[in-house]
């Protein structure tokens, strides 16, 4: 990519940005699902996308999410790099049997001779006051799914670079773009390739203990990590970014430097990926951990209607709490 | 759109036929609207039909004998299989079922690469690209939203390819059936949709699966025009399916094609068809055997000699040897391919996984 340009954008600007270009640099790239087109999706990711190239690029779809995701499979067979929305998390699950017994499973049922090079959007998590259905945390599912990439960005910066990483692979991912995180603003450098798909990153430095968190919790872990500090407690940040692969190295080497963590996630924490991490680290970090891992998630529960949602979702008070759980010698 | 208009999608009040059960021309039943195919065709149709029949009792035996895991036969319905095969061009698609070798076999796939799946080696044996045939899908219906995707690039490149998409009776219930016919309609792709209705999806007879006048008649629905076909009737079956692919190629988007056909054996090698229907309701199919019609008919017209019949039963001898010497063949499996294919650059994650086998499978040569 080559000439780099700085503007102030949303999240939604930024992945909005990164279809665009996307779409510039190569005519193999479209963009399609429930009113993409002329609307620019419900949350106008793809606004401006239908005019600027046309109705063979960008289109609206009948509502069928198994049909737009296997119509998806057929243009990625035949050379096409879809990029498909699913409105909302729920409403990727009608999609679910496409995508686990087709898009991840393509290449290694054909022997690496079929590949699908697509992407999934998914809106997903709470704290925008949605009604149900509408604020899953769907992650898991997808994870668990052998055969799918999973990322997920924090910052306008990440959506932008993660985007087009997530565009170019020729493996199909699952681009999970946190719902409430939509509005938030930063410069973004444009046209840069980012560090890609599988990499975590220290969002803030700290030296005894390390959140670690992705999506629309790396925000509550900042603010935790920012309030800690004024109380005398230096915690370091880790966001993962990318669910799948997982980047073991960055993180347990974080983990490590401090000995204490805490797994930040939205979502319910029963066999989730908060557990996977817990899991992960604990046997790599074993001997140099002075507490076990804390986890601050959603409880067991079906995502609860908008009054009652700030019970369910981490806050900065549950964060610092689960940092106070972890065995200090002082204590 | 008129009353007039919506009428021209519903099929024909009967299937249309060609050919008798006794092997003479039809009067009616739609013949008046579909020509029969060229003697040249008949007669390669026939040493197809031969060939598939081989291919299905080859299979069924190398099931028994502990070759094949399972296989899902096609006897009774090589009509289809053949007729949805010879109808597309080079650089047409076909999406099959666990059900259509033969098809896929017509298509050019080797036999046994075709049974790769059923053998157990892997889940797919054959490259999809070098015969535009996809690997054969077993969540039913599922293939069908595929075919909408391949058909709707070519037509975006502005290519005139027509993808052929094959579903039993059984899978017309599922969603993706709805949802690709829909697709396909909507997008004006270039898709024929073939039912191969054989009355019974495993147990269940189709009248528990559809309370439609036909299963062609669903097109109405979507604005894609149906048509019901004999499917034990080669000629027939050529004829109807070749006008379908014809249309679809001139830009006159999907058409959706019904066969009525009987599966003569059981769903598999594992069921037990005896608990659902009765002997003399398969009994009754016999006298309407696909090879037999056309056999009878090209002799009626002196278009079958001893030596077509010779040349169909070579070939035949030729695939079934051919099949029995690839699955006789046995094939190591090698473990590192269980990690290979899963994403283009593997995870640290699948190298970490695949080292561990890899020691395990060193240790256990070292301690042989
Ligand atoms: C989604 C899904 N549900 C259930 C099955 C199990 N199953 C395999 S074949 C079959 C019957 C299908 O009948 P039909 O579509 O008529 O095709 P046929 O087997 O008769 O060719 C069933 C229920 C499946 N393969 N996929």
């Amino acid at each position: 990519m080559s000439t780099i340009e700085h503007e102030k954008l949303t999240m939604a600007q930024a992945l909005n940005r990164a279809l665009r270009d996307a779409m510039l640099a190569d005519d193999s790239v479209l963009m399609f699902g429930e009113d993409v087109g002329a609307l620019g999706g419900v949350f106008r990711v793809t606004d401006g996308l239908n005019e600027r190239f046309g109705d063979t690029r960008c289109f609206d779809t009948p509502l069928a999410e198994s049909g737009i995701v296997g119509m998806a499979v057929g243009m990625a067979m035949n050379g096409m790099r879809p990029v498909v929305e699913m409105q909302f998390d729920a409403f990727g699950y009608p999609a679910f049997e496409q995508i686990v017994s087709h898009v991840a499973k393509m290449r290694n049922r054909t022997r690496g001779r079929v590949h699908l090079p697509m992407v999934i959007r998914v809106p997903f998590g709470g704290g925008i006051g949605g009604v149900e259905h509408h604020c899953d945390s769907s992650e898991a599912y997808y994870a668990h799914t052998p055969g799918l990439h999973v990322v997920t960005p924090a910052t306008p910066s990440d959506a932008y670079t993660l985007l087009r990483a997530a565009i170019a692979s020729d493996d199909p991912v699952v681009f999970m773009e946190p719902k409430k995180l939509y509005w938030s603003k930063e410069e973004v450098a444009l046209g840069t390739d980012g560090p890609g798909i599988g990499t975590a990153v220290v969002r803030r430095e700290g030296t005894d203990a390390t959140l670690i968190a992705y999506g629309p919790s790396v925000p509550v872990a900042l603010e935790a990590a920012e309030v800690a500090a004024q109380e005398g407690r230096s915690l370091q940040v880790v966001d993962l970014r990318s669910i799948v692969p997982f980047d073991d190295e960055t993180v347990a080497a974080a983990v490590r430097s401090t000995g204490r963590a805490v797994v930040v996630a939205e979502s319910a924490g029963f066999a989730s990926v908060s557990s996977e991490i817990v899991a992960r680290v604990t046997q790599r970090c074993f001997h140099s951990l002075a507490a076990p891992i804390g986890r601050v998630t959603g409880f067991d529960i079906p995502y609860p209607p908008p009054k009652l949602e700030h019970f369910q979702l981490p806050s900065v008070d549950r964060v610092l709490d689960a940092v106070d759980d972890l065995q200090w010698e002082d204590q | 759109m008129t009353s007039e208009d919506v009428l021209g999608l519903l099929p024909a009040d009967d299937p249309v036929r060609l050919i008798d059960a006794d092997g003479t021309k039809v009067q009616g039943s739609g013949s008046e609207r579909y020509e029969l195919p060229s003697d040249a065709d008949l007669l390669r149709a026939y040493e197809r039909l031969v060939v598939a029949r081989r291919l299905n009792d080859q299979a069924n035996a190398l099931v028994r004998q502990g070759r094949l895991a399972v296989y899902p036969s096609s006897h009774g319905q090589e009509a289809c299989q053949v007729g949805a095969a010879h109808v597309l061009k080079q650089g047409d698609w076909l999406f099959p079922t666990y059900r259509d070798t033969v098809a896929a076999v017509e298509r050019g796939v080797d036999p046994v690469d075709v049974l790769t799946l059923l053998k157990g080696d892997w889940h797919s044996g054959y490259d999809p690209y070098e015969t535009q045939v996809a690997p054969a899908t077993t969540p039913l219906a599922t293939q069908l939203p595929h075919a909408v995707g391949v058909a709707h690039a070519a037509r975006l490149r502005g290519e005139s390819t027509v993808v052929m998409a094959l579903t039993g009776d059984g899978g017309t219930s599922e969603g993706d059936f709805h949802e690709a016919l829909n697709f396909a309609a909507v997008f004006k792709a270039p898709v024929v949709f073939f039912i191969q209705n054989n009355e019974y999806a495993i147990s269940v007879p189709l009248a528990r699966q559809s309370a439609a006048a036909s299963l062609a008649h669903k097109g109405i629905g979507y604005g894609v025009p149906g048509q019901r076909v004999d499917g034990n009737d080669i000629a027939a079956v050529l004829a109807v399916l070749g006008d379908a692919v014809e249309r679809a190629r001139r830009g006159e988007g999907p058409q959706l094609i019904e066969a009525h056909t009987y599966r003569m054996q059981a769903h598999t090698n594992a069921d037990d068809a005896t608990r659902y229907r009765l002997d003399s309701e398969v009994a009754s199919w016999v006298d309407r055997d696909p090879l037999t019609r056309l056999e009878k008919h090209l002799r009626s017209r002196g278009l079958m000699t001893d030596e077509t019949h010779e040349q169909a039963r070579a070939a035949a001898d030729a695939v079934a040897e051919h099949v029995r010497e690839g699955l006789n063949r046995d094939i190591e499996p090698d473990a590192r391919e269980l990690f290979a294919y899963v994403y283009a650059e593997q995870t640290p994650q699948l190298r970490e996984q695949a080292a561990q086998v890899a020691e395990e499978s060193s240790r256990e040569v070292a301690g042989r």
